[in-house]
């Protein structure tokens, strides 16, 4: 099995002093147990050794399919669960060696929202208390005041304050959503990593929900992490955009840059993939249908994770993991063939 | 509605308006000549579905009307509760009776009636010349049955074959929808198939009586997007070699977009918009299309902020006696707070439910 190297040796990337958060080199695996007593018999490697940064203010989009380890990424950078190796740093506070309380002072800072809004709210909770429990918790606001901010942030996020006692089964999935996002912003973060935040809505209701987000950015300044497999949407809200596949990244650039100048052979299947809201278009445009399925992360392939399945793989994946190379300003791929 | 959802009136119309009569030429005579030469394969006159439930009954769909031509790739595109699923569901009397109950409609097929004929003749067609694919791969197929168990059954049922041939067709079926290694394939259970192998092994069941007609209700949206692009390759090339008419259900308009000849688009349990697929990209009528076609960002553009369409889907639990989509539509008047606008046809095959005219910006109809 090829371990090492990692993607990303650290010197590849400059460090942005200035970035919000620099995740570095950071590894998440899962231990898969066998035998009569339950020995670890091998890994799944769901994040396998990602390095970037998110710069103050930015929108990064974070895409992948399913089993890229999209979502791993964003638990393990809010300390959700704990990383195998790598660093997260935020605002110079190194989380994954900070522990206890003084963790606990810097999680008011750093919120998610979650992609299941019917599942990420507790169903005996009324929306008050739901969007409360963090300012109790934290004791940032009491008694009256807490009902205010409560009011504030139910109407900040364009529902009616007078809700507040009702319970979240007496909300759609746009409106639980909302309630989601008045949670997350209730102490006033820096930083929100949306976790699929439209996966679960309808259509119509996705551009709310996205219009919502944008709006508050703007408002209170905030750093998104945004992660999704809907990769128009991301073209849409994000500045900069990542792109997962097994764990690792392939290819980092500004979301113009990328959607228009695709360098990883990856990128270039991924986007030919989706399609477009024109017919005209679609009968016009070339697709590269990639073969086969994406592998499994507890058995990735040697060298290149992405060999298997790309049209221009020649022996040297098989065997060599490509560097992270700077392809062009500020456009990152890791690919041996992208130029 | 929270800060900065708005829906532009005029704006989205003026950009999708151009180009009516050049560009669409092609897709409409194709269209136009299919349709002048035979008759619909399948004819749904007035199709209403209700489901009694605890909390009152739910109008599923609302005298919903519509022809699917023979080879036709028919779009279906509706949000959640749209009504969509359950349309083609009730055609071939699938949903769960009670609580539902069809309780009115007709939907001709071969000279039958669908919704009237007997249960035993009703499942010699299905599977038979009308094949499904559900929307899950992983919960429609039997999992403690082999893949090959599953294809040959349906071949056993409708076409009789002796157990040999059986068994040589599902091997060609597995071929015909791009299963590497077939002959293990037919041996293997579902749980050892992927998401997308699954789905196309739901294909070949769907396929393996040859169908004149094939309905897949969201038969993508579990699969992750390079899995998706297969699996239209895949349709599109079936339909291609065997001529089958494809209703194609789904809420992705982009999915739409790239196959289907026509489409109609659900709302509330009723359509409210149906044209050639280009006609409606082009220059959607309804107030609801053009809010979806605004709503959703592009892959190949940077776009400007995205339209929402305010307010939710509404409830079923009333009959629809005022237009459904009034409170939420930017365009919305008096007349559509108390009258429900039909399906009429307006220029060429076009079709519209809306009193309004949006690019004239004036109401369609005089009295």
């Amino acid at each position: 099995m090829t371990t090492e190297p990692m993607q990303a040796p650290l010197e590849s990337q400059p460090h942005d002093e200035t970035a919000l958060v620099n995740v570095r080199d950071l590894k998440k695996h899962f231990p898969i147990l066998g035998g009569f007593f339950r020995r670890q018999v091998g890994a799944v490697r769901a994040v396998d050794g990602v390095t970037f940064d998110i710069r103050r203010g930015e929108t990064l989009g974070l895409v992948g399919e399913s089993g890229s380890g999209k979502t791993t990424i964003g638990r393990v950078m809010l300390q959700l669960d704990d990383a195998t190796a790598g660093a997260v740093t935020f605002d110079d506070i190194e989380l994954t060696a900070t522990k206890g309380e003084k963790l606990r002072k810097v999680r008011p800072r750093m919120q998610m929202v979650f992609q299941d809004p019917h599942a990420s709210l507790n169903p005996r909770m009324t929306v008050a208390s739901i969007i409360g429990e963090p300012i109790k918790e934290h004791r940032a606001a009491k008694g009256p005041a807490r009902k205010q901010r409560i009011e504030e942030l139910l109407e900040l996020v364009g529902l009616d304050p007078s809700h507040a006692n009702r319970y979240p089964h007496e909300f759609s999935g746009g409106q639980r959503q909302r309630i989601g996002i008045a949670r997350a912003i209730a102490l006033n973060p820096e930083f929100i990593i949306c976790d699929e935040p439209i996966a679960a809505l309808d259509v119509s209701i996705q551009s709310q929900i996205v219009n919502l987000l944008l709006s508050l950015q703007s408002q209170l300044g905030l750093t998104y992490l945004f992660i999704s497999h809907d990769l128009s949407m991301v073209r849409h809200i994000a500045d900069r955009v990542a792109v997962l596949y097994l764990g690792k990244i392939m290819e980092l650039a500004n979301a113009s840059d990328l959607y228009t100048d695709p360098k990883h052979p990856y990128t270039q299947a991924l986007l030919s993939a989706v399609p477009v809201p024109d017919p005209k278009l679609e009968a016009e445009r070339e697709r590269v249908i990639l073969e086969g399925d994406i592998p499994s992360p507890a058995h990735p392939p040697p060298g290149c994770p992405f060999n298997t399945r790309c049209p221009i793989a020649q022996e040297r994946c098989v065997t060599e993991v490509p560097e992270w190379r700077e392809l062009a300003d500020d456009h990152w791929a890791a690919c041996h063939f992208a130029e | 509605m929270g800060p900065g959802l708005t829906f532009p009136k005029g704006a989205a119309v003026a950009a999708v308006a151009f180009e009516i009569d050049g560009g669409v030429a092609y897709k409409a005579c194709k269209q136009v000549s299919t349709m002048s030469q035979s008759q619909p394969v399948l004819q749904v006159t007035d199709l209403t579905t209700q489901f009694d439930t605890q909390d009152g009954m739910v109008h599923a769909v609302n005298g919903v009307s519509f022809n699917l031509w023979p080879g036709e790739f028919l779009g279906v595109v509706g949000e959640s509760g749209s009504g969509k699923s359950v349309t083609m569901m009730s055609l071939l009397r699938l949903i769960p009776m009670p609580p539902g109950q069809i309780v009115a409609g007709e939907a001709q097929y071969e000279g039958v009636d669908l919704l009237q004929i007997d249960i035993d003749d009703l499942r010699d067609i299905r599977g038979g010349k009308i094949g499904f694919i559900f929307q899950d791969p992983m919960t429609s197929l039997n999992p403690v049955l082999t893949v090959g168990f599953q294809i040959e059954e349906s071949l056993k049922i409708h076409q009789h074959l002796p157990s040999a041939m059986r068994e040589a067709r599902a091997l060609e079926l597995l071929e015909l929808v791009g299963i590497p290694s077939p002959e293990q394939r037919l041996k293997s259970y579902p749980h050892e198939l992927s998401g997308g192998m699954r789905q196309r092994v739901m294909i070949a069941v769907a396929l393996a009586c040859s169908p004149q007609i094939l309905i897949a209700d969201e038969p993508t949206t579990a699969l992750d997007v390079t899995i998706q692009a297969q699996i239209i390759e895949l349709i599109k090339d079936l339909r291609e070699k065997l001529g089958t008419a494809v209703i194609w259900i789904t809420h992705d308009l982009g999915v739409v977009a790239g196959v289907a000849d026509r489409v109609v688009v659900m709302y509330g349990g009723q359509i409210v918009e149906e044209a050639l697929v280009d006609d409606l990209y082009e220059s959607p009528k309804h107030p609801y299309t053009v809010g979806l076609l605004g709503s959703i960002p592009r892959l190949d553009q940077k776009g400007e902020d995205l339209i929402s369409i305010p307010g939710s889907p509404p409830s079923l639990f009333k009959p629809p006696e005022a237009c459904t989509f009034a409170p939420r539509c930017p365009w919305a008047y008096e007349r559509c707070h108390t009258e429900n606008p039909a399906l009429a046809p307006i220029e060429g095959t076009r079709k519209v439910a809306c009193w309004w005219d949006v690019e004239n910006d004036r109401p369609r109809y005089d009295h």
